[in-house]
C-alpha cells in the first residue's frame, strides 16, 4: 500500500514532468478523460497506434526529402498528416517541430526543412521513450487516479 | 481496409428513429445521434470514435471517403451527420462534402489540422456545417447535434417561407407595383421584359394573395448574386440600400424586396465572416434580428450551402414531388416531405428513368395558381420550391433549385419540361437570353455532374432559355435550377438548373406530362430564362434562406473556436472559388456558370475562366464547392461508383439536346458546352 502510494506518486510526477517539460499538452488530457472502465488503457492504445501509424509517415517523409527534385505536394501532405496525428495525442514538441517545418517549407528553405525534420524525429523518439516509461509505471501502480489532474 | 465502427455500421438505431424523422427533437435526443466519421488517420479516427461514443452518439467510423460515400448511399437514412477530415488520400474532403450535400443532404462537419483561413473558408463556402480544427476536443463534438436540428428546422421554415413569399421586408403590398414598375423602368429592350412583366404581374397577383399562395422564390443565381455584390460594393456596404442596389443591378423582374431580403442575408453573412472568432451562437443570436427563422438559420446554416448543393444535386434524385413541394415552398410540404430519397434518386438516375413523386409529399405543389402561372411562364421559383420540398424536408435548398418547378403543379410537368426541353441544350449553350441564371446552372452543373448529381446541375441555363417565353419552363428549369443552386452554394438560391437532371430526369418526366407540350414547345425555343428573375424574387426571402445561407454561412462554427462565426462565409467567396475551380478544369466548357461551381477548396484560387463574373468573394459556397470538384477529373471515377451516373445523365441529356456532345471533363460528366450563356 505504501509502496503503491509511492508508485502512484512517482507516476504522477512522471506525468507532471511530461507536461512541465513541454512534451505533452492539453490534448493528452483530453485523451485521459476519454479513458474509462470500458477502455481502461485507452491512452496507451492511442499512443501505440500513433507510433505505429506514424512510423511509415516518418519514413515517407525521410524518403521524400531525399528525392531530387522534391515532391512538394507529397511532402506537404505527409507533413500535414503527421501534424494532425501528433497533435491529436498531444505531442507538443513534435507538433512544434511540424509547425517549424511548415514555416521553412513555405519559405522555400529546404535545408531548414531537413534540419527541422531531423529535430522532429528526435523529439518523436524521445517522447515515445518517455511515454513508454510512463505507461509502464502507471500499470505497475495500478488503476490511476492520477490521470485526471490537469497540469497547471 | 475499411475501418468501420464496431458493429454499428449502418444499423439504424431505433433510438434515433424517433427524433430523426419528422420531429425535431425527442426526449432522448441527441442520444443516439448517428454519426459517420471519416478520417484517414487511424489515430484521429479512433480518438474521434471514442469521443463521440462518450457523447452517447452512435458512431460509425470510416477511413476512406469512398467507403463513406457508399455507406451513406446504401443507407440513405442511416446517418444524421457526417464528420470528415479535409485531407484524405483518396478523395478530397471538400469533394466528399459536396457529394454528401448533394446526394444525401446531411450536415457535414469538416475537420483539419489546417487552420489557415482559406481552408476554413473553403469549408464554409462548400457548405460545411462546421469546421473543426484538430486536435478536436470532445466539447466541440458534443454540440454537433445542433446542426442536425438546425437543418431540419431550417427546412421546415423554408417551407413556411415559401408560403409567405418574400415578404420579409414587409413590403408585400408594394411588391406588385414595384415589380411592375421596376420591370418597366428597367427595361433594356430585353425581349424578356414583357414576359417578365407579365410574370411579375402574375407574381404580384400571387403575392397579393400571399398567404394563400406560394410566392415564387427568387433564385439568386451565381450571376445574380455577383451582380448584387458588385452593386453593394459599388455603393459601399454601409450605404447599400435595396433600392439603389436594385437600380445598379438593373435586373428586370427583380424587386426591391428581393434585394432587401438578400441584402439582409448578405449582411449577416458578412458579419459572420468577420466575427469568426466569436462564439457562433452568440453571433448568430446577435445577427438574428430577423424574426424570420430563416435568417437566423442562415447564420447557422453553414451547412446550408451544402444542403443547398445537396439539394440541388439531389433534386433530381429526389422525387420531383419533393422538389415541387419545396419549390412551391408550401409550408406544409416541407416538413411533410418524406421524400423518399431513394425514389428521388432514381428519378434522375438513368437507371430509373422514372420520375417518382413521393405520394406522400405534398409536392404536388398544388398551387393551382402556380400552375397556370407556369403555363404562363410563371416563375419557376415555385417549381423549384416544390421540387425542393420534394427533396427532403431538410432540403431547403432543393426548394431553391426547384424554383423552376415550383410553379408547376406537377413536378412532373416541370420536370418534363425540363427534360424535354431542348432548351437545355440551348441553355447549355448559353442560349439564355441574357439570363444570368442560365449561366450559372451550367457551371453548377458541371460541378454537380461531376459529383454525380444527376440532374441537379443541369440546366439552369437551359431553363433560362426556356423561360424565354412567357412560359416558364419551370420544369426544365427547375431541374437545372435545382442542380445549379446546389452547386452554387446556397446563396444562389436555387438557381440551379440542373441541366443534367433535366435531361435525364426529364425524359422520365415527360410521361407525366403536364406541361409537357408547353415544355417542349417552350423549351425548344431558345428562350431565355426570363423567369429567373421571378424565381429570384420568389425564392429570395424565404425559402431560400438556405440558399443565401449557404452563401453566407457555410458552417456553424459555434463550437469551433477557430471558425466561429464564420457561418456567413460569403457565398460569393464560395462561388468564386467554385467558379475558379471549375474553370480550371472546365476550360473547355464554356460555362459561364462556372462561377459558382464548387471548389474543392483546392482551387479556390482560380479565377473563373468561364467568364462569368465571379461571385465575389462573398460566397458561393456551394458553387465554389462544386467547381473545385470538377476539376478533379478523377473525382468522377471515384465518386459514383454505382450512382446513377451523372455522366450518364449528362450524356443522355446532352445527347438529347443534340447540341452537346459529351465531353470528358474534369467534372467527370460529359460536358456540354454552354456557348452562349450570357454571363
Amino acid at each position: 500500500m505504501e509502496r503503491n502510494n509511492h508508485l502512484r506518486r512517482q507516476v504522477a510526477n512522471l506525468r507532471q514532468s511530461l507536461f512541465d517539460q513541454g512534451y505533452l499538452d492539453d490534448q493528452f488530457i483530453e485523451l485521459e478523460e476519454l479513458q474509462d472502465d470500458a477502455n481502461p488503457n485507452f491512452v496507451e492504445e492511442i499512443v501505440t497506434l500513433f507510433y505505429k501509424d506514424s512510423a511509415r509517415l516518418i519514413h515517407s517523409i525521410d524518403q521524400a526529402l531525399e528525392k531530387q527534385p522534391l515532391d512538394f505536394t507529397k511532402l506537404d501532405n505527409y507533413m500535414h498528416q503527421f501534424k494532425g496525428s501528433s497533435s491529436s495525442i498531444g505531442a507538443k514538441k513534435v507538433k512544434i517541430e511540424c509547425t517549424q517545418f511548415s514555416e521553412y517549407w513555405r519559405a522555400g528553405n529546404v535545408e531548414g526543412c531537413k534540419r527541422t525534420f531531423q529535430q522532429l524525429k528526435r523529439e518523436y523518439v524521445v517522447l515515445r521513450k518517455k511515454l513508454e516509461v510512463y505507461f509502464q509505471s502507471a500499470r505497475q501502480a495500478g488503476p490511476t487516479e492520477t490521470m485526471s489532474c490537469r497540469p497547471n | 481496409m475499411m475501418n468501420i465502427g464496431s458493429g454499428s455500421l449502418m444499423s439504424v438505431p431505433s433510438c434515433t428513429g424517433s427524433w430523426k424523422s419528422g420531429d425535431v427533437v425527442s426526449d432522448q435526443f441527441p442520444v443516439g445521434l448517428r454519426v459517420l466519421v471519416v478520417d484517414d488517420d487511424p489515430t484521429c479516427l479512433r480518438i474521434l470514435e471514442k469521443m463521440l461514443r462518450n457523447c452517447h452518439y452512435e458512431v460509425t467510423k470510416c477511413n476512406r471517403a469512398e467507403i463513406a460515400l457508399s455507406l451513406l448511399r446504401e443507407n440513405k437514412n442511416g446517418f444524421d451527420i457526417v464528420i470528415s477530415d479535409v485531407h484524405m488520400p483518396d478523395m478530397d474532403g471538400f469533394k466528399l462534402l459536396e457529394h454528401i450535400g448533394l446526394e444525401m443532404d446531411l450536415p457535414v462537419i469538416m475537420m483539419s489540422a489546417d487552420d489557415s483561413k482559406d481552408v476554413v473558408m473553403k469549408g464554409v463556402t462548400h457548405g460545411a456545417y462546421d469546421y473543426l480544427i484538430k486536435p478536436v476536443r470532445i466539447e466541440a463534438l458534443k454540440n454537433i447535434w445542433q446542426h442536425v436540428v438546425r437543418k431540419k428546422k431550417h427546412e421546415l421554415k423554408d417551407n413556411n417561407y415559401d408560403q409567405s413569399g418574400s415578404v420579409e421586408e414587409g413590403d408585400r403590398q408594394q411588391k406588385a407595383s414595384e415589380d411592375v414598375d421596376y420591370s418597366s423602368s428597367a427595361n433594356e429592350g430585353n425581349c424578356k421584359n414583357s414576359k417578365k412583366r407579365k410574370e411579375e404581374e402574375e407574381e404580384a397577383d400571387e403575392r397579393d394573395d400571399a398567404s394563400a399562395l406560394k410566392k415564387p422564390r427568387v433564385v439568386w443565381s451565381v450571376e445574380l448574386h455577383q451582380q448584387f455584390v458588385q452593386a453593394v460594393h459599388q455603393l459601399g456596404i454601409d450605404k447599400a440600400v435595396p433600392k439603389k442596389i436594385l437600380e445598379l443591378m438593373n435586373v428586370p423582374g427583380l424587386t426591391r424586396e428581393n434585394v432587401a431580403s438578400h441584402l439582409q442575408k448578405y449582411r449577416l453573412y458578412l458579419r459572420r465572416l468577420s466575427g469568426v472568432s466569436q462564439h457562433q451562437n452568440g453571433l448568430n443570436n446577435s445577427f438574428m434580428g430577423r424574426p424570420d427563422a430563416t435568417f437566423g438559420i442562415i447564420s447557422n446554416l453553414n451547412g446550408l450551402d451544402l444542403q443547398a448543393i445537396a439539394a440541388a444535386g439531389q433534386i433530381p434524385a429526389q422525387s420531383l414531388a419533393t422538389l415541387q413541394a419545396a419549390a412551391l415552398g408550401r409550408s406544409a410540404t416541407k416538413s411533410a416531405i418524406p421524400m423518399p430519397l431513394v425514389d428521388q434518386r432514381n428519378l434522375f438516375s438513368f437507371e430509373n428513368s422514372k420520375l417518382r413523386y413521393p405520394e406522400g409529399q405534398q409536392l404536388q405543389l398544388n398551387n393551382s395558381n402556380k400552375q397556370t402561372d407556369l403555363l404562363h411562364g410563371i416563375p419557376t421559383n415555385m417549381e423549384l420550391k416544390q421540387l425542393a420540398n420534394l427533396h427532403n424536408p431538410s432540403e431547403s435548398f432543393v426548394g431553391m433549385n426547384m424554383q423552376v418547378n415550383s410553379t408547376t403543379q406537377h413536378n412532373n410537368s416541370l420536370l418534363m419540361r425540363m427534360s424535354q426541353s431542348q432548351p437545355r441544350a440551348q441553355m447549355l449553350n448559353g442560349a439564355n437570353n441574357g439570363s444570368q441564371v442560365s449561366r450559372l446552372p451550367l457551371s453548377m452543373q458541371q460541378s454537380l455532374s461531376s459529383e454525380g448529381i444527376p440532374g441537379a446541375v443541369l440546366a439552369q441555363s437551359g431553363i433560362v432559355d426556356n423561360a424565354h417565353g412567357s412560359v416558364y419552363n419551370p420544369v426544365s428549369q427547375a431541374s437545372s435550377m435545382v442542380d445549379f443552386s446546389v452547386n452554387q452554394s446556397k446563396e444562389l438560391q436555387s438557381y440551379n438548373f440542373s441541366l443534367g437532371s433535366n435531361s435525364s430526369g426529364m425524359s422520365t418526366m415527360t410521361n407525366r406530362g403536364m406541361l409537357q407540350e408547353e415544355v417542349n414547345s417552350d423549351i425548344k425555343g431558345s428562350r431565355g430564362f426570363p423567369s429567373n428573375y421571378d424565381i429570384f424574387n420568389e425564392l429570395q426571402p424565404k425559402s431560400q434562406n438556405w440558399s443565401l445561407q449557404n452563401v453566407f454561412s457555410t458552417f456553424d462554427a459555434s463550437h469551433h473556436p477557430s471558425i466561429q462565426g464564420t457561418q456567413g462565409v460569403s457565398s460569393q467567396l464560395l462561388l468564386q472559388q467554385g467558379i475558379s475551380s471549375t474553370h480550371n478544369s472546365e476550360r473547355n466548357r464554356n460555362v459561364p456558370i462556372g462561377k459558382p461551381m464548387y471548389s474543392n477548396g483546392e482551387q479556390s484560387g482560380h479565377s473563373n475562366p468561364m467568364g462569368g463574373p465571379q461571385l465575389n468573394s462573398v460566397g458561393g459556397n456551394m458553387l465554389a464547392v462544386k467547381a473545385e470538384r470538377f476539376p478533379d477529373a478523377d473525382y468522377q471515377s471515384t465518386i459514383f461508383p454505382v450512382q446513377f451516373g451523372q455522366d450518364d445523365l449528362m450524356s443522355a441529356y446532352l445527347k438529347q439536346q443534340g447540341s452537346v456532345e459529351p465531353v470528358e471533363t474534369e467534372f467527370g460528366f460529359d460536358g456540354y458546352t454552354l456557348d452562349n450563356l450570357p454571363v
